[in-house]
């Protein structure tokens, strides 16, 4: 990324308590008007790193910038940077039109001025007429959006969201977080998503920094960690695997036998030894019903579970030790197979994921 | 950084000055209680005080109050709380407001309340005779203990479900004294320890009450031994202090840090 | 079809299903209802009733008139000076302490040591507390005694008597200070580290924090239990009884005495006295609940 687009800037930044190291070098350039999500399972770092870039808790080394200035050690109510929590955390003794104007109070501007951009403010996350509100007086849905009002009002150069939806019904929460997309794409505002939801990151984010355990496993566009991921972790992490477990038998063919049967790996096994035991990831979507021309992989199976959800078919194949799920669309002329039917599944030999033993690089 | 130390610098200094308002009488009370032979420190006060035939009086006079107080609250307050979680739910604001009253009314009211209605003069001389006084005064402190015993024992009902397990116990066969002993009761066996324990230390240093009703009770003893002695009084403060303090501990022992509570003689 | 009739069956139908239902669930509550009538609500009651009645039983608003009276006005006076003086200190102290334990970054056994202390501190009060305070503030008491050998300074020198309104309301404030912790802990910590952190995080200082969002949800809480802690100290009575005696005539020193021997030498104005302190505390009480639940209605 050359230095002209760099926006913030996540320098190296490392943070450690009493006996743990909670993050460790975190390295990451965001562009200005970029939608980054921290992805991660609890505890892996990721709303620590974003406290540190809101100020609420000091790196223990590493550093900060944000538009070419240094602010690791701004206090927390100096830098202009915009936060959202996971439980709301709206003002309980102030109406939703005082909560959205404050940092504007605080910030001594003058009334009319408030009064207007409150106006803007509450337009923009579709409640214009509940300015008078309490927050007690509000859906979680509805406090959150005035949540993202006022962190907007201050006109910040970075939004940060702490797992926003959380605390929210399933419904709603995606409904809100496209509402949340396309307000930053109309803003342009440089935002940073904290999630532990890999659909959410999924589906909002321009690039995902996936974090395990206080580092950072892969940083990538949704496209390139969901297809391309290159440690187990981030593997297993972000959507959902096939796992099948078996041995090396030949590491320049990449071949592997699973259960009697052979499959072919078309890359990953190179630093592999025959004999080594090996465990590989399919996406659901690339195993599919039937024999198949050319040189895919092939196994057969029995059904073992069926589940009719509707557009979807989820069949469940058993081999030996080893299963895996695969989906196909719903066809009214073709009835599901039977349980304890037998039948053939096939996939490519590039969608063939080696995680065990790891590849270097 | 630097704000940040100095705000907790503030913070120790604060709780140091609260350790020392709350600790340096108590250091005093000790202090002056060893005071009692000139020159030098002995225990000898506390030696007179334990010696008191009166000591031993109305301190087993107040104990045994006690007990009966803590009887008669429990047979009082469980089933009652137990009812109005189960039947009468409509009923729950009344009854607690009525436990809420003995925190609003001076425990000397409720005394000279007592004096006006129970005196020999009126329908039931309870003044009369020792030991229907005696009688009273227990149902004072009962009085005064209603507001935490009830509180303790309906927050433990809260945390079981009564309804469930009166009917499987109904369903079973039990008869109402039955769920009450054995299914209810040993459910809100810690709520009832820790109602029993506060109730005990209300009732070892009530002074008002006991003083009004003109009976021989550990407050009123202590109460006189102030007025004529130096310092055997310092002494008996911090047995006194020994068996609120051994009350709360177990308290806190058998709840396991709920918030504390407040009560007793002011 | 024949309709079945029955006389019983009119009747039940007759009247609402739950008074049937009432009727005998109402006797598992009667011990207790039985017990508050004759052990709180009746005494409580025929004294407010005495206090308007002369000696002959008849309604007279004279005990009343009489409160007002120079001797017993200035008593009540002294009561809610000693009160209030021990109210607002036990508050302001107690609420310092609290904050700083429960939300002041200190470390973990802070909060249930201090709580703990609250809780026994807070139940040692009455005549054991007096004899404390003497032996620790009296003419020979270990601080008086210490300041003298260390500093070469008597506090009695300057004035100073702990039998005496300050000393007295010094001693109040032994219970009314943990009292204090323990009430205002729940609405300490109600409130939230993140209203702290948003309120930072758009651009306020700490006195702007406090100012626009610690201090109004607070205030209702504190002030309610400052009241709690005046209808405490009003009612008090052992303490005084063994600091002051009777020469400090706080109205319940004076009630004490009213029983004990009627000096007022007028029955009825002795339950007129009761009734005035029925009043200031039940105000009090009254007070805090409504203070109580317009707080609670924001925090919901």
């Amino acid at each position: 990324m050359e230095a002209g687009t760099r926006f913030l800037e996540i320098d190296d930044l490392q943070k450690r308590f009493a006996q743990t190291t909670a993050v460790e070098h975190v390295q990451l350039d965001v562009t200005r008007g970029e939608f980054v999500s921290l992805l991660g399972p609890s505890g892996c770092g990721k709303t620590t790193t974003l406290r540190m870039i809101a100020g609420f808790e000091l790196p223990s080394s590493g550093a900060i910038r944000l538009d070419g200035v240094d602010i690791t050690r701004r206090p927390p109510n100096k830098r202009n940077v915009g936060m959202v929590f996971q439980s709301y955390a709206l003002f309980p003794n102030m109406t939703v039109a005082q909560n959205v104007g404050f940092g504007l109070r605080v910030a001594k501007r003058p009334d009319a001025e408030i009064k207007q951009r409150v106006e803007e403010m509450l337009a923009l996350i579709k409640l214009p007429t509940l300015g008078n509100r309490y927050p007690y007086q509000m859906s979680g849905g509805q406090q959150q959006r005035v949540a993202l009002a006022r962190a907007l009002a201050i006109r910040p150069q970075v939004l940060l969201l702490d797992e926003p939806l959380s605390a929210l019904d399933a419904k709603i929460r995606v409904a809100l977080r496209n509402e949340i997309r396309s307000i930053q794409r109309t803003l342009g505002i440089t935002t940073i998503y904290v999630t532990h939801d890999q659909e959410e990151a999924l589906s909002l984010s321009d690039r995902i920094v996936v974090m395990n355990e206080g580092r950072v496993e892969q940083i990538g566009t949704p496209f390139e960690i969901y297809n391309f991921p290159r440690t187990p972790f981030v593997a297993s992490f972000v959507g959902t695997l096939n796992i099948l477990r078996g041995r090396v038998v030949d590491s320049a063919g990449g071949r592997i036998m699973v259960d009697d049967q052979e499959i072919v790996a078309a890359h990953g096994l190179e630093q592999a030894r025959a004999g080594d035991p090996c465990s590989v990831a399919l996406r659901p979507e690339v195993v599919s019903l039937g024999e198949t021309g050319g040189n895919g992989n092939r196994m057969r199976g029995t059904v073992e579970d069926v589940n009719f959800l509707g557009s979807i078919v989820r069949i469940r194949v058993r081999f030996k030790n080893n299963a895996i799920s695969l989906d196909t669309f719903n066809n009214p002329r073709l009835s599901p197979p039977r349980q304890g039917q037998s039948l053939t599944v096939n996939f490519p030999r590039e969608a063939v994921l080696v995680l065990e033993p790891p590849s270097a690089g | 950084m630097a704000a940040l130390t100095r705000g907790r610098l503030g913070s120790w200094l604060i709780i140091l000055l609260g350790a020392v308002y709350f600790f340096v009488p108590l250091i005093g009370t000790f202090e002056f209680s060893l005071r009692y032979i000139r020159g030098r420190y002995s225990l000898e006060a506390y030696r007179i005080v334990l010696a008191d035939p009166r000591f031993s009086a109305t301190l087993t006079y107040s104990t045994v109050l006690a007990v009966a107080t803590i009887a008669v609250g429990v047979v009082l307050v469980v089933p009652t709380a137990y009812w109005i979680q189960l039947r009468l739910p409509r009923l729950r604001p009344v009854v607690e407001f009525i436990t809420l009253l003995p925190l609003v009314i001076p425990a000397i009211v409720i005394v000279f309340g007592y004096l006006r209605l129970y005196n020999s003069n009126s329908v039931l001389p309870l003044t009369g005779t020792e030991r229907t006084t005696d009688l009273l005064l227990m149902f004072s402190y009962v009085t005064l203990a209603l507001p935490y015993m009830y509180r303790a024992v309906a927050t433990g009902l809260r945390t079981i479900d009564v309804h469930t397990l009166t009917e499987a116990a109904q369903s079973l066969g039990a008869g109402w004294p039955i769920i009450l002993l054995r299914v209810i009761l040993p459910n809100v066996r810690v709520a009832v320890l820790s109602g029993a324990f506060l109730t005990f230390a209300i009732v070892i240093g009530e002074f008002t009450m006991a003083s009004l009703l003109d009976r021989p009770a550990f407050g009123p003893y202590l109460q006189l031994m102030g007025a004529n002695r130096a310092y055997e009084p310092s002494a008996l403060a911090v047995i006194s202090f020994a068996i609120t303090w051994a009350c709360m501990g177990l308290i806190q022992a058998f709840t396991r840090g709920a918030p504390g509570q407040v009560a007793g003689a002011r | 079809m024949t309709e079945v009739t029955h006389p019983a069956i009119d009747r039940a139908r007759a009247a609402p299903p739950w008074v049937s239902q009432l009727s005998w669930t109402w006797l598992g509550v009667v011990p207790f209802f039985v017990f508050a009538l004759m052990f709180l609500i009746i005494p409580t009651a025929l004294l407010a009733v005495g206090g308007f009645q002369d000696s002959h039983g008849h309604f007279t608003l004279r005990n009343i008139a009489d409160l007002f009276s120079p001797s017993i006005l200035s008593s009540y006076l002294i009561s809610v000076k000693v009160s209030a003086v021990s109210a607002i200190g036990g508050s302001l102290i107690g609420f310092a302490l609290a904050y700083v334990a429960l939300s002041g970054g200190l470390p973990a056994w802070v909060r249930p040591t201090l709580l703990t202390f609250s809780g026994v501190a807070s139940n040692f009060a009455g005549v054991p507390l007096a004899f404390a305070f003497l032996a620790t503030l009296g003419r020979v008491g270990l601080v008086t005694v210490l300041l003298v050998k260390l500093f070469g300074f008597n506090i009695y020198s300057t004035g100073f008597n702990l039998l005496s309104f300050f000393g007295l309301t010094l001693t109040y404030m032994y219970f009314q200070i943990p009292l204090m912790v323990l009430i205002i802990a729940p609405a300490i910590d109600g409130l939230k580290r993140e209203w702290r952190e948003a309120s930072a995080n758009l651009g306020a200082s700490a006195w702007e924090y406090w100012r626009f969002i610690a201090l109004p949800i607070l205030w209702p809480p504190m002030l309610g239990a400052s009241l709690l802690l005046f209808a405490n100290a009003f009612g008090a009575v052992a303490t005084a009884y063994a600091l002051t005696g009777s020469s400090l005539n706080i109205v319940t020193i004076m009630l004490f005495a009213q029983i004990r021997g009627d000096v007022l030498h007028n029955q009825n104005l002795g339950y007129a006295l009761a009734l005035g302190m029925i009043f200031m505390t039940g105000l009090s009480n009254a007070a805090y609940i409504w203070l109580r639940g317009r707080s609670e209605r924001w925090l919901r």
